[in-house]
């Protein structure tokens, strides 16, 4: 069974999803689904170990060889993301057991977990297939999935942003399909590896450049890269403060990998150089997003969406390490994108924990919170600290990194750039802080809610967000795990990539 | 046909009447249908027929029914569109320059991995139609993934619209527009089963000829939507029930993740169906057979679903109002 | 060069006239009308990459040596499928903004936002 474990790991979701809709009784749905993210969570830990023994996997589906049929392959990079993956979805469904009750209708809540796991299949589909067209299918999967997600929200500006969201998202995966068509056009097949073999044979081919450039829109725009992020802030602070944590922490973490796979795995570090002047464009673009959207963030009266706009700022600085072109800038991408998975994951279920007990997460609700939650409110400033880049927790490693890069680089602006991105980070958060544990409590109650609410959050919701907290610190200190695996991953890609 | 086409898209950027432009649309898919009929895509042209010009204008009307069918509002920046799109078409053409000639029998994509499917699929998988053979067993993952974007679709839309009750009978929809029209009722009532026996045709004559899964699926589902629309869709959910529907929708997804278990569990790659029985020729039949219908269930009852979730958006809207 | 490459660009231009719809138009409902022209013409582009002179339907037939390439037919097949999936979801969500905004013009729902 243990060869197999490439498609169980897609599998086990998938099919667990529509199994879900048949039992049909909410709480039974819940444990089924928190089985399903746990054994999915199982086998990525499984699959990461097998890869980082025996390397790369790779596996048939129907037992037809790869460029005929479609190849599940797993190297290092996969193996991490969907452990990301697979780790962020267990912990947010097991806070999801409480978390959800008061944000969706108890005879909706089947469907919701069936939509939830058919999301997570989807990513992880994304992640472990090594076929082109399979990524546009899995792709589809989990966007679909997400838009509905995001209409869940109470508000009604839910529904507008899930609307645009699915325009913008569906314009990104029609640009991927423009792409494969013209990269099948010139080589005949969709193998990723095929693919990367046949490419040089055609380079300086305007087909190729073209479609390369159309892949990397589309992605981009999935991605929420500055200007292409329009449709972020709205969706992730009218979501379901859930299915926020769940896909701040995933979904544009997969589409960034999808960006590293089809740039250094297919096209190869090379033709992505030569063909354009793409180094400086993602550099531009990742700094000005890096910028502009930390402006705005601090002026943003609703912290859920403050900290959407911090996630942009944050896809900024994984940019930034790609614009370097060098291994170390890469290193510093992966290691901010396992990162910032950890610190958004863990910011944004603190937040579920506040819209629970406090039905609002605007910034007025949050006075005085730090004594009323002094738990969660730790929580939130821990992960704070992490996402400004404080020593001693893993923002630090991976800003540290990207600091490195850009000296190695000899691109003494961009490290400095790199730093005053961080001030702005300190103010937005300090808005927060100083609000929760320097000005008093507001005397008279939000309405709907009375006084025996307002106190911690249930241990449910607490215990997640603090494991995302702990690991945050952990991989802090320990930083020989993700550094080792990031500089691994890194070099294969750079070096393997021809 | 191509010029048939480029003037359709450009009537329905102009028209301001939404009915309009959803009709040119259904007139756009079927021409696109014959178009795909001319280069040789009969498969394609099937599905495309079916969707395009029965699905998707019949999901628009729906709608229309609901929002109204008047466009108010001019159009936005339409300079700097203009010249978005202007760009990305500029960027397309340049791309084409280097592709290689339109029907060429040497252009790479024929000579590379298509080989194999023309060539060997007849003795490899044992059934003509190369179309399904690659379809439902080189890259049957695939079609797994397409049946479960259409089961994600039915879960997003019912999670969107469905409030769990049906139509009273008796009710003011319940007699659906169209009852009055004597005519149209005979007919249909033969037709009906006419169209549900199709569909079984299709479903499976898949390997032979054109059709299968998907597009029995979409038959079906259209016999069905017919009858609703006749007979008013408080009938046709006593005949039809969403529960079954969405248990139905369900189960097709399983049957099809089965079969690739199943195949794990005898000792094959997932979905390899040569290992389902002792002669892998018949194995792989059998696997084919198996997994459309896991496809025709799950596009049928799922396509019913969506309609239905429509319908009931119709009635909660008109007791509002 | 140019005859041969010729369908191509008309399948461009269809492809264009789809994708200014979606971003031009205010009302959401013809923004989809767009978004499936868009989409369809993608799907006329592959499947003229599958057209091989002379060939005939990849359906084996005694006496017949040259077929069109299967391949860009299955991936239309399943592409279509997604199309409408797609589809139908988005008019899910039309119907639920009308219902909660009583309109489905851009301009009317972002000046409704501002308004509360």
């Amino acid at each position: 069974m243990l060869s197999h474990l490439p498609i169980l790991q897609v599998v086990v979701p998938l099919l667990a999803a529509p199994a879900c809709l048949l039992l049909d009784r909410s709480r039974l749905v819940w444990i089924f689904t928190v089985l399903a993210c746990g054994l999915s969570l199982l086998i990525s830990m499984l699959l990461l170990y097998q890869v980082s023994q025996h390397g790369t996997l790779s596996y048939d589906l129907g037992g037809w060889d790869a460029p005929w049929g479609i190849e599940y392959r797993i190297d290092l990079l996969s193996a991490y993301v969907m452990l990301v993956v697979s780790g962020i979805a267990t912990l947010v469904i097991v806070a999801a057991g409480t978390g959800l009750e008061r944000e969706i209708p108890l005879e909706k809540q089947t469907v919701f977990y069936v939509t939830y796991l058919l999301c997570l299949a989807g990513l992880l589909g994304i992640v472990a297939t090594g076929d082109i067209f399979n990524v546009f299918v899995f792709l589809e999967i989990s966007s679909l999935a997400t838009y509905a997600l995001i209409a869940y929200g109470r508000d009604r500006r839910a529904l507008w942003a899930a609307y645009q969201y699915l325009i913008v998202g569906t314009i990104g995966a029609t640009f991927i399909l423009i792409g494969i068509g013209f990269l099948y056009s010139l080589t005949g097949t969709l193998n990723m590896q095929d693919l990367a073999a046949r490419i040089p044979d055609s380079a300086g081919s305007r087909t190729a450049s073209t479609a390369f450039v159309f892949i990397v829109v589309g992605v981009c725009l999935k991605l929420a890269l500055f200007p292409l992020h329009l449709w972020l802030p709205n969706a992730y602070a009218y979501a379901p403060s859930l299915v926020t944590a769940f896909l701040a922490a995933t979904a544009t973490k997969v589409a960034v990998y999808l960006l590293i796979r089809l740039h250094f795995s297919v096209f190869g570090e090379q033709f992505a150089s030569s063909s354009l002047p793409l180094h400086g464009i993602l550099l531009t673009l990742g700094l000005a997003g890096v910028f502009v959207a930390s402006l705005v963030a601090i002026f943003q009266p609703d912290i859920k969406r403050l900290f959407a706009y911090s996630s942009i700022a944050q896809i900024g600085y994984m940019i930034i390490g790609i614009g370097f072109g060098t291994a170390i800038g890469l290193q510093a991408t992966l290691l901010h994108l396992f990162n910032h998975a950890l610190m958004k994951g863990a910011l944004f279920l603190a937040l579920a924990a506040v819209v629970y007990r406090l039905g609002s997460a605007d910034i007025s609700a949050f006075r005085g919170l730090g004594r009323r939650m002094p738990w969660t409110m730790a929580a939130i400033v821990i992960g704070g600290l992490s996402l400004i880049g404080m020593p001693l927790t893993v923002g630090f490693v991976s800003k540290w990194y990207l600091i490195l890069a850009a000296i190695e680089a000899g691109m003494w602006p961009v490290a400095l750039l790199v730093v005053t991105g961080s001030i702005l980070a300190v103010v937005y958060v300090w808005r927060l802080v100083e609000a929760a544990y320097f000005q008093p409590p507001e005397n008279e109650l939000p309405e709907g809610l009375d006084g025996p609410d307002r106190r911690e959050a249930p241990l449910t919701l607490l215990v997640p967000t603090w494991l995302l907290v702990l690991v945050n610190i952990y991989l802090g200190i320990d930083t020989r795990l993700t550094v080792g695996t990031s500089g691994a991953v890194a070099s294969a890609l750079l070096g393997g990539g021809q | 046909m191509l010029l048939l086409l480029a003037i359709t898209a450009l009537a329905i950027a102009w028209l301001r009447d939404l009915f309009a432009a959803v009709m040119l649309a259904g007139i756009y898919g079927l021409l696109s249908a014959s178009f795909f009929v001319s280069v040789d895509a009969v498969d394609v042209a099937f599905t495309e027929a079916a969707v395009g010009a029965g699905i998707f204008p019949l999901l628009m009307l729906a709608a229309l029914a609901l929002v109204g069918r008047n466009e108010q509002t001019a159009y936005r920046r339409p300079l700097i569109s203009l010249l978005l799109v202007s760009i990305t078409g500029a960027a397309l053409v340049l791309g084409t320059l280097d592709m290689p000639a339109f029907g060429s029998a040497d252009a790479p994509p024929h000579n590379h991995v298509a080989v194999r499917y023309i060539e060997e699929s007849p003795k490899e998988i044992g059934i003509p139609n190369m179309v399904t053979s690659v379809l439902a067993d080189y890259r049957s993952f695939d079609t797994l993934g397409e049946v479960v974007v259409v089961f994600t679709a039915a879960m997003g839309v019912l999670g969107l619209l469905f409030t769990g009750r049906a139509a009273s009978p008796g009710s003011a929809t319940e007699r659906a527009n169209m009852y009055d029209h004597r005519v149209l009722r005979v007919v249909s009532k033969m037709l009906i089963p006419l169209i549900l026996l199709f569909a079984l045709y299709v479903q499976f004559h898949g390997e032979y000829g054109p059709g299968g899964g998907f597009q029995a699926g979409v038959i079906f589902a259209a016999g069905i939507i017919l009858y609703a629309m006749l007979f008013g869709f408080g009938n046709a959910q006593r005949v039809v029930r969403p529960a079954l529907l969405q248990i139905l929708a369900a189960c097709g997804v399983l049957i099809y993740g089965s079969v690739g278990v199943v195949c794990l569990l005898s000792g094959g790659n997932f979905l390899d169906y040569s290992q389902l029985l002792p002669d892998p020729l018949v194995g792989r039949h059998v696997g084919i057979l198996v997994i459309e219908l896991g496809v025709g269930i799950t596009v049928a009852s799922a396509m019913i679903l969506i309609f239905y979730a429509f319908a009931s958006a119709t009635v909660n809207s008109e007791e509002v109002a | 060069m140019l005859p041969e490459l010729y369908n191509y660009w008309v399948v461009i231009l269809l492809m264009m006239t789809g994708f200014y719809i979606v971003i031009v138009q205010g009302n959401l409902i013809k923004k989809l009308i767009g978004l499936n022209l868009f989409q369809t013409s993608v799907f006329i582009f592959y499947i003229s990459l599958g057209k091989v002179s002379g060939g005939s339907a990849p359906i084996f037939a005694e006496g017949v040596s040259s077929y069109s390439n299967p391949l860009p037919h299955v991936l239309i097949l399943t592409a279509i499928v997604v199309g409408i999936a797609t589809t139908a979801l988005a008019l899910a969500l039309v119907i639920r903004i009308r219902n909660a905004y009583g309109t489905v013009e851009e301009e009317e729902l972002q000046q409704r936002d501002l308004e509360c």
